[in-house]
């Protein structure tokens, strides 16, 4: 199935030293020292940014890339957050177990309610990860006596070498190395035969099975790592808030990262990172804008502000699939290209 | 009171219920038919017609009579623009693309019916009576018993008169093959504009039914996530099924409640929608066209 207008390229592996390499380095030199400069409040954001683009990364992996849509993917990541925070509290194991730990229970748990309807085409998985989002989250707040219900639990900062991360901008550098390794990661996927493998499925999966691609086992997988990427954000999550609770992981976060995909623009590494900086500011900015308005005409803001994020999600959903399905990547790439082609001519 | 009769009492309310989840999936298997588009924002077009009924009914002092023909107009206005401006665009896009789209909508609803009438509960004038229905020693709260009633009629109407109507002949035959039917005169667009407004009279009915059995709450829409079970039990497309599937689940979402804490109800649908994906993806009723690979 023909997810997009032209197919994705699979650019060819990239020469030792090249121009986006070192803009890259640079980017990420920059990141490390954005600390020493940056407000608090930036750095604060900057790892909730770090937490979004990882689950992004996860849903547009599925999505993106295999045409595996996901509604549940908030409630993986709750699985993730649920992870850390019961093996931390009851077996006391130090992060760097927990947080592989939450990205392998999230796949687990995903390929479990994946499984049944990956065997058969079309709408059955859309189905699935409803069903899954709304009895995961039915388990995060009933199964009391693990979970501690609507209250939630609390969750101690990650240590290295008893150094505690316990500020903003201590456990930024831990979400940075986590985002920086699983986006490399990402893209390498991707560009191995694996990836292509994904790609060809999305395309047109009975071609992909007539040419020799194994559509079940890849389709697993490719929903597993998903998942993966969905249960590590969580673990991540868990420690960036010292808690968890069930209301984080709702429907509407779901719907979160669905709109994060489609505005980054589908099947681009690039995009899922540009769409989840892109979500992840615009609640800010309809915050400060609403307090604006609110002054101005007098609104009572509690009420509105939630219903009026669904609103906006909803309508960036539905505004990029119809005008740009490439999303926030392909307006990059034609700046860029308009750029480029501008100096030279 | 017996266990017995116990049982037979919950039975018959969960079954009641299931009327109006049948109606509720007739809406989405009508345009899932006709363009294979499922059309996730079914729950929340339902809920708007309540609001609808209730700004009509209520705000405006219209009474109920009036109030249902103006939300009735309200939800078939609302179902065209839709299906005009954010469903026809992606004809022929894949149909994940398209799913996400009435995920959308869905989202855009909940949010401006948020907006706009808030998240607390309203209460509806009563258009059912309460009186209750005695069958012998077995009670039956009267709401439920009509808007039961109401909702069978409509579905197995709807069914007859797409069964014997041109318009039905020609839904089934763009179901069947919308390019032939384009060629054989059939106006295929029309036929989609038709089922969508068929889904918004369906939804908005059984709207204003679940908004008098229970309140009227953004929280209505999700209501039409429970009839996802329905529709995969009845399979995709049997308008037939979902009658005998809307039943089906209805009565094991009640009976759930006897055996099992309450709150267990809400994922009961969502369960069972996942043991019919394992054991019978089809449904009971549906054709075997989703290819296995």
């Amino acid at each position: 199935m023909a997810m997009t207008v032209d197919t994705t390229r699979v650019s060819q592996p990239a020469s030792p030293i090249s121009g986006s390499m070192l803009w890259n380095g640079l980017l990420i030199l920059a990141l490390l020292l954005l600390p020493l400069v940056a407000p608090r409040y930036w750095i604060y954001f900057a790892g909730l940014l770090g937490i979004n683009i990882i689950a992004t990364q996860g849903l547009n992996i599925m999505m993106g890339y295999t045409g595996l849509l996901s509604l549940g993917h908030a409630a993986f990541v709750g699985v993730g957050a649920y992870t850390v925070a019961l093996t931390q509290t009851y077996l006391g194991l130090p992060f760097w177990v927990t947080i592989p730990l939450a990205g392998i229970s999230a796949a687990v748990i995903g390929a479990a309610f994946g499984l049944p309807s990956l065997r058969i085409r079309g709408l059955y998985l859309v189905i699935a990860t409803l069903a899954a989002q709304f009895i995961l989250t039915f388990v995060f707040v009933h199964w009391q006596s693990v979970t501690n219900g609507d209250v939630g639990l609390p969750v101690r900062p990650a240590t290295v070498f008893g150094y505690a991360l316990n500020n903003e901008t201590r456990i930024y550098y831990l979400i940075l190395a986590v985002v920086v390794f699983l986006m490399i990661f990402a893209r390498n996927v991707i560009k191995s035969r694996v990836g292509r493998a994904f790609i060809a499925i999305r395309e047109r999966d009975l071609t992909a099975q007539v040419l020799g691609v194994e559509i079940v086992t890849y389709k697993l997988v490719a929903f597993a790592l998903g998942s993966f990427y969905a249960g590590v954000a969580g673990g991540l999550l868990a420690y960036f808030n010292q808690f968890v609770n069930p209301e984080q992981f709702g429907l509407l976060l779901s719907v979160f990262f669905l709109s994060a995909v489609i505005v980054g623009g589908m099947g681009s590494i690039l995009g899922a990172i540009l769409g989840a900086a892109f979500m992840t500011l615009l609640p800010e900015v309809l915050r400060e804008g609403s307090l604006l308005f609110g002054e101005l005409f007098q609104i009572d803001l509690g009420t509105v502000l939630t219903p009026l994020r669904e609103t906006i999600f909803g309508l960036l959903m539905v505004g990029f699939l119809i005008l740009e399905p490439r999303g926030l990547a392909q307006l990059w790439k034609r700046a860029k290209h308009k750029f480029s082609s501008g100096r030279s001519g | 009171m017996s266990p017995l009769q116990q049982f037979i009492e919950y039975s018959i309310v969960g079954i009641a219920a299931g009327g109006i989840y049948a109606l509720i999936a007739l809406g989405i298997i009508l345009i899932f038919k006709s363009s294979r588009t499922f059309n996730f924002a079914m729950g929340e077009m339902m809920m708007l017609s309540a609001y609808f009924f209730y700004a009509a009914a209520v705000t405006f002092a219209l009474g109920p009579f009036l109030g249902m023909i103006v939300a009735l107009i309200g939800s078939i206005i609302v179902a065209l623009v839709i299906e005009r401006v954010a469903i026809r665009p992606m004809l022929g896009r894949p149909f994940i693309a398209v799913v996400m789209v009435t995920f959308g909508i869905g989202s855009i609803i909940r949010g401006i019916v948020g907006m706009i009438w808030g998240p607390n509960d309203l209460q509806i004038p009563a258009i059912l009576s309460r009186s209750p229905i005695m069958l012998g020693e077995i009670f039956v709260p009267g709401k439920t018993a009509r808007a039961f009633a109401i909702a069978v009629v409509i579905v197995v109407g709807l069914i007859a008169y797409l069964r014997y109507s041109r318009a039905g002949v020609a839904l089934r035959a763009a179901a069947a093959d919308a390019v032939t039917a384009y060629s054989m005169g059939i106006d295929v667009r029309r036929i989609i504009s038709f089922t969508w407004i068929l889904a918004a009279i369906t939804g908005c009915i059984s709207g204003v039914l679940m908004a008098n059995v229970n309140t009227l709450t953004p929280h209505l829409g999700l209501v039409a996530l429970n009839v996802l079970a329905v529709v995969i039990l009845g399979g995709m497309n049997s308008l037939g099924g979902v009658l005998i599937a809307g039943f089906i689940i209805g009565w094991l979402e009640a009976i759930t409640g006897l055996f099992l804490p309450t709150e267990f109800r809400e994922i009961t649908p969502y369960l069972l929608a996942l043991i019919v994906l394992l054991v019978r993806p089809t449904g009971l009723f549906g054709t075997k066209e989703i290819e296995r690979i």
